[in-house]
């Protein structure tokens, strides 16, 4: 189900957790639009990465159509369909994708689920309003960007 | 249109050139043609005018809606859009503020404004600006009434704004962009290439990389105005121009503009001109 990189570093990372291991969306390093470490210090629950993909902060299915998510009413078509996608992409390629889709596909139309500054305009989510003086949140903790990547790394085919 | 591509490519997990791939048809819009009433002819797909750089040909919204959306506009007698209009033929003949006018008194009947909804927004020489059809109407109450103004999208402006587009149902939407009214125009074109909010999203990426496309339950269309003000099945009431771009920029998680602003009005500019060609729908239905 993972890759031999993500078996290893979950080992690693179970033993430290906590806040202090949170990487800040500001912080991350992207290699060639991958980030080889755990964002949060520790492994991704693939049945709340499932969650975070139907609706709320994730809402991935609002563009792209997964197979095995069927039971959920409308995916959108934006975006490629995800099915086998753990076939295509590393877990580190997918983690980058999901923190930060523009530094893999420059340009692209996936938002940047893990990042805080840039933002033209920025509101106070979905009010219209100002956002104003407080700490910007990302769209997806950290945690929850690493059960997304656990759910993905399900995405198989062959 | 590249974006498109691009996505159909990553789909596929093939290596592509764009460029070998031309015009991949994804969703587009269907095929129906719309007649009002049995009588007004309404041009639902045009080539895109030279300045609409990205896109072939223009399809009103109607044509991405379904059947059943579609029908209630084919008959004023099912359109509930036309209870505004109807409302707001009481307020044409109805003398309001001080100078005891009504819109009749200077106009005369409502139909004599046939061909105006097709011209707005336009510049206004005596004001020095590009003006929509709210500020002139505002202004008409305001200067000419002695009345109150109406609020920009309240009910009464915009069940006003549906009688006069329904007397030009079936006229070319034609805004002029050039002369005095280039500037504001290309503030315009800015605005709507602009990616807003922390989805980091542009009118463009919706309504010209995307259109045809589903997004979450939405099936996304153009994205033009000759439609309004719009009737939507969602919230029961007929929409504004400017409520509808604030609802889109809302959606971006961005801070919106506010209805009226220099900003929308210049968007509006820009977002009518691509859609010139098109005919004139308002009160349009949409879900
Ligand atoms: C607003 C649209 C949108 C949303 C929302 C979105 N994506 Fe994407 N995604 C795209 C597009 C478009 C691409 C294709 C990359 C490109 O060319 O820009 C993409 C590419 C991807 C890829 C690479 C797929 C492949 O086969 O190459 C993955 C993985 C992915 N997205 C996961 C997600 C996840 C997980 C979420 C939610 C947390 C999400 N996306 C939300 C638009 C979106
Ligand atoms: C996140 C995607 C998204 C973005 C960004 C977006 N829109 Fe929309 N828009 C929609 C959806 C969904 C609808 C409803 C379906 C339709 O008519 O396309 C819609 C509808 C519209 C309509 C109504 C069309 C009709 O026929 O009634 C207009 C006009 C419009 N948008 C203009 C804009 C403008 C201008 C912007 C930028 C300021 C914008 N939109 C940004 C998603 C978006």
């Amino acid at each position: 189900m993972r890759t031999a990189f993500g078996a290893t570093a979950a080992i690693l990372l179970t033993v430290s957790t906590g806040w202090s291991e949170v990487v800040k969306p500001q912080d991350v390093t992207y290699v060639e639009g991958a980030v080889e470490t755990s964002l949060s210090g520790a492994p991704g629950d693939p049945i709340l990465g499932a969650e975070v993909m139907n609706k709320g902060a994730g809402n991935c299915i609002a563009c792209h159509q997964v197979t095995a998510l069927n039971h959920l009413p409308f995916h959108g078509e934006i975006g490629p369909m995800l099915d086998g996608v753990a076939d295509r992409w590393t877990e580190a390629e997918l983690r980058g994708i999901v923190a930060n889709a523009k530094v893999m596909f420059e340009g692209s139309m996936m938002p940047s689920f893990y990042r805080t500054d840039g933002f033209i305009r920025l509101g106070d989510a979905y009010t219209g309003d100002a956002h104003g003086d407080g700490e910007v949140q990302p769209l997806l903790t950290a945690q929850q960007v690493e059960d997304v990547v656990a759910y993905l790394m399900t995405l198989k085919e062959e | 249109m590249t974006q498109r591509i691009k996505a159909t490519c990553a789909a596929l997990a093939v290596a592509c050139v764009p460029g070998l791939m031309p015009g991949i048809a994804v969703g587009d819009p269907d095929d129906d043609s719309l007649t009002i009433n049995g009588e007004i002819a309404i041009v639902t797909e045009a080539a895109a005018p030279a300045h609409t750089e990205n896109l072939d040909t223009i399809y009103s919204g109607w044509r991405f809606r379904t059947d059943e959306t579609q029908a209630v506009q084919m008959d004023d007698f099912d359109n509930p859009g036309m209870i505004g209009v109807e409302n707001a033929m009481v307020d044409w003949a109805t003398a309001d503020g001080a100078a005891g006018k009504s819109c009749a008194d200077c106009h005369g009947a409502a139909e004599n404004m046939a061909g105006v909804r097709a011209v707005y927004p336009k510049w206004n020489e005596e004001q020095g600006r590009v003006t929509t059809l709210e500020m002139e109407v505002n202004n008409c109450r305001e200067n000419r009434m002695d009345a109150k103004k109406w609020k920009y999208t309240g009910g009464d402006m915009t069940d006003m704004i549906a009688l006069i587009s329904s007397v030009s149902r079936g006229m070319p939407v034609n805004v002029a962009i050039d002369g005095p009214a280039q500037s504001t125009w290309e503030q315009g074109k800015e605005l709507y290439y602009t990616r807003t909010g922390q989805l980091e999203l542009s009118c463009a990426n919706c309504h010209e990389d995307s259109y045809g496309m589903m997004i979450r339950a939405d099936h996304l269309s153009q994205g033009h105005i000759n439609g309004f003000p719009t009737y939507r099945l969602k919230n029961t009431k007929l929409n504004s121009v400017h409520a509808r771009f604030k609802g889109c920029v809302r959606d971006t998680r961005a801070h919106t503009y506010k209805p009226g602003s220099d900003e929308f009005i210049a968007l509006e500019l820009y977002v009518a001109s691509r859609g010139n060609g098109l005919s004139v729908e308002g009160p349009s239905v949409r879900n």
